[in-house]
């Protein structure tokens, strides 16, 4: 265990992923340092999402490695990745909406669980608790997350910063080392970006490793140690949030090349 | 017991209808025998209908867990019911004697109901295994080939099922040996009229399975299962994303979805004494759709008071509509429209040409009137009246915020 923990939590070895003739992610490589809160920026369509996909399982990578506490991981399943210990969130809200905050939670707890098909036909004492656990500890993620009040209410029906946060929740109940959010901030007012960039230090508290995607520069600066860029799939540059943003490259990327 | 009374007496019934449901249903079960011994001439034509009846609700029930928890589509549910009832005929009848095989295979009853059960979810499996990576519409093909498939091997296979024929003459259940017991002798004679060619020794077998059946179903319902069943039907992506394991989800669905016709089949063989390719058609299929879909897709008592309305009117009130016909004109005095003249076959026949026309209206009406179904699931209401309740939801949500 001491390898899987001394190195890098997640290491993404010359990423590439086509789409046809489409070139979305293209030999990228970084690695993410346990305990941080790491950035990966650009301008749309650089490919951030692609590669988010790629790490999840969701779309495998054409070629390339992802690496994740010394273990090969590429390729696998979204829920093998789940239950291996990396969760993410959705850039545009996936939750199920018609299903209450609490049962939304609950879900993400379902590969922690044991029940097995018998356990849950016959409701057999070991379920019982089990289920009675996994309400105890959805009730603890709404709570560390501020939307308890919502619980029972259907998570279509929160407010559009308590699904974002409900999202945050359900990707914490799944138990990871690795948290991906994929814009969280997205479409919050400054205030709730300040709350959001306290719930992520809360997070990382907890010894979870915070992976994000995030356009608003302010969030971004704000909160990571180590940000990446992608332009057009490619890596353009990686560093500290000062490195970073005094770099030539990012700043054309985002404001187009002086003439 | 008295728990579970206290539970739903506190809870306001019209918030929980599905209380009520069941209540009404669990006591209209007791009550429905007695009723008819006492107010017609041949209750035991009535009983046996029931039981019938009570097939197409185990169905209906099974085809719930694929359809409305799982949200898969399956136009071909009929295939699991031949399949649970030609593995009683096979394993209790003296069929076997006719076939390759040369033996005559005498399996009891109570043994082949689980025997079936396992056969019919392996099937689902067998189909399940290369399909589900299909969605929607895909999925409702296949599973419509499939449906189609299973009726036409068993007509085919002549040399072990002969053929259209069919296999008649299938054992009768009888009460296993600890009920019989020394009480159902002379001397005591407790339990002598609970013959199993009895109709009530039927509907009892039905109420028993039922029963089981909907406590099983619920049990699953409220796990870890039927919550990945419900993620899976809103977001499969997503349920993946959050460590479901959306292919062996969507597989146990169909297994326990066909276990359940595994059941219904072998209950429907027992009781007809004969099985035949012919009874197992895509009219079946689409008829517990109806009921699953009527009733109210996810919601257990939905579907039971579902498949009850639904059969009542295909198997009672459909073939009775000429003889109605023909009391109406005759009661309001255009007796002469009852006769036949010319192209004109008289009003009764007249009428039992339009009964599908008539069974397409209900159901359109229903449909338009109800479109969640007559007893809807909490998700399912919410679904179909998107709008409305969303505004008025969130008011509710800001209230309590301020």
């Amino acid at each position: 265990m001491s390898d899987a923990t001394a190195g890098p939590v997640l290491r993404v070895e010359s990423v590439t992923k086509r789409f046809g003739g489409l070139v979305a992610v293209d030999e990228v490589s970084f690695d993410v340092q346990r305990g941080e809160i790491f950035a990966l920026i650009g301008p749309n369509g650089a490919g951030k999402t692609t590669l988010f996909n790629g790490i999840t399982g969701i779309f495998p990578p054409t070629s390339g490695r992802i690496v994740f506490e010394g273990r090969d991981i590429t390729g696998s399943k979204p829920h093998e990745v789940a239950e291996i210990g990396i969760a993410r969130t959705f850039q545009n809200i996936r939750l199920f909406e018609y299903m209450d905050a609490l049962d939304n939670v609950r879900l993400g707890q379902h590969c922690r669980m044991d029940a097995k098909l018998w356990d849950s036909l016959f409701k057999t004492p070991r379920e019982r608790r089990e289920e009675a656990a996994t309400i105890e500890r959805a009730m603890e993620l709404l709570r560390f997350v501020g939307i308890e009040r919502y619980a029972r209410s259907y998570a279509r029906n929160l407010p559009y910063g308590g699904q974002r946060r409900l999202e945050i929740a359900r990707a914490l109940a799944t138990g990871p080392r690795l948290l991906l959010l994929d814009e969280p901030a997205a479409g919050f007012t400054p205030q709730e970006k300040v709350e959001l960039m306290s719930l992520v230090h809360k997070i990382v508290e907890q010894g979870i490793t915070v992976f994000l995607i995030e356009h608003d520069m302010r969030v971004v600066m704000g909160i990571s140690r180590r940000i990446v860029v992608l332009d057009h799939g490619e890596k353009i540059a990686e560093g500290t949030p000062e490195q970073v943003r005094g770099d030539k490259r990012v700043i054309e990327a985002y404001l187009g090349k002086q003439n | 017991m008295v728990g579970w009374l206290r539970r739903v007496w506190e809870t306001d019934p019209r918030r929980d209808p599905n209380a009520v449901a069941y209540i009404a249903l669990a006591l209209g079960a007791v009550a429905f025998p007695v009723w008819v011994t006492i107010s017609t001439s041949n209750a035991g034509f009535w009983i046996g209908v029931a039981a019938d009846a009570g097939v197409y609700m185990l169905l209906a029930l099974g085809l719930n867990v694929v359809v409305g928890f799982a949200g898969l589509l399956d136009l071909g549910y009929a295939a699991f019911f031949a399949i649970g009832a030609y593995t009683y005929a096979m394993l209790a009848s003296g069929h076997g004697s006719a076939t390759p095989l040369g033996v005559t295979i005498h399996m009891p009853f109570w043994i082949v109901l689980f025997v079936a059960l396992f056969v019919a979810a392996s099937f689902g499996v067998i189909l399940g295994a290369p399909t589900l990576r299909l969605r929607g519409d895909y999925l409702a093909i296949v599973t419509l080939g499939f449906g189609e498939i299973v009726p036409r091997v068993f007509r085919n296979a002549n040399e072990w099922t002969s053929g259209v024929n069919g296999i008649s003459a299938l054992d009768t259940p009888e009460l296993p040996i600890w009920i019989k017991g020394p009480w159902s002798g002379d001397p005591l004679a407790l339990v002598t009229g609970f013959t199993i060619l009895d109709p009530l020794a039927y509907y009892v077998i039905m109420a028993v399975l039922l029963v089981l059946c909907v406590v099983l179903v619920r049990n699953l319902y409220n796990s870890r299962l039927g919550r990945a069943w419900m993620a899976v039907r809103e977001d499969e992506v997503a349920a993946a994303a959050m460590g479901v394991n959306t292919v062996s989800v969507k597989l146990l669905a169909f297994a326990i979805g066909a276990a359940f016709s595994g059941f219904a089949g072998t209950y429907y063989g027992a009781k007809l004494s004969l099985v035949s390719p012919e009874s197992f058609g895509f009219s079946v299929s689409i008829t517990v759709l109806i009921m699953v879909v009527l009733g109210g897709m996810g919601n257990i008592p939905g579907v039971m008071v579902g498949s009850l309305l639904v059969y009542y009117v295909i198997f009672i009130v459909l073939p009775g509509l000429p003889e109605f016909a023909v009391a109406v004109v005759n009661a309001i005095g255009l007796g002469q429209l009852a006769e036949r003249s010319g192209d004109y076959p008289g009003i009764g026949e007249f009428a039992s040409r339009l009964k599908f026309l008539v069974f397409g209206l209900i159901l359109v009406l229903t449909m338009l009137l109800r479109p969640q179904g007559l007893l809807p699931s909490r998700e399912r209401a919410q679904e179909l009246t998107k709008g409305t309740h969303e505004d008025t939801t969130i008011e509710d949500v800001n209230a309590e915020v301020g």
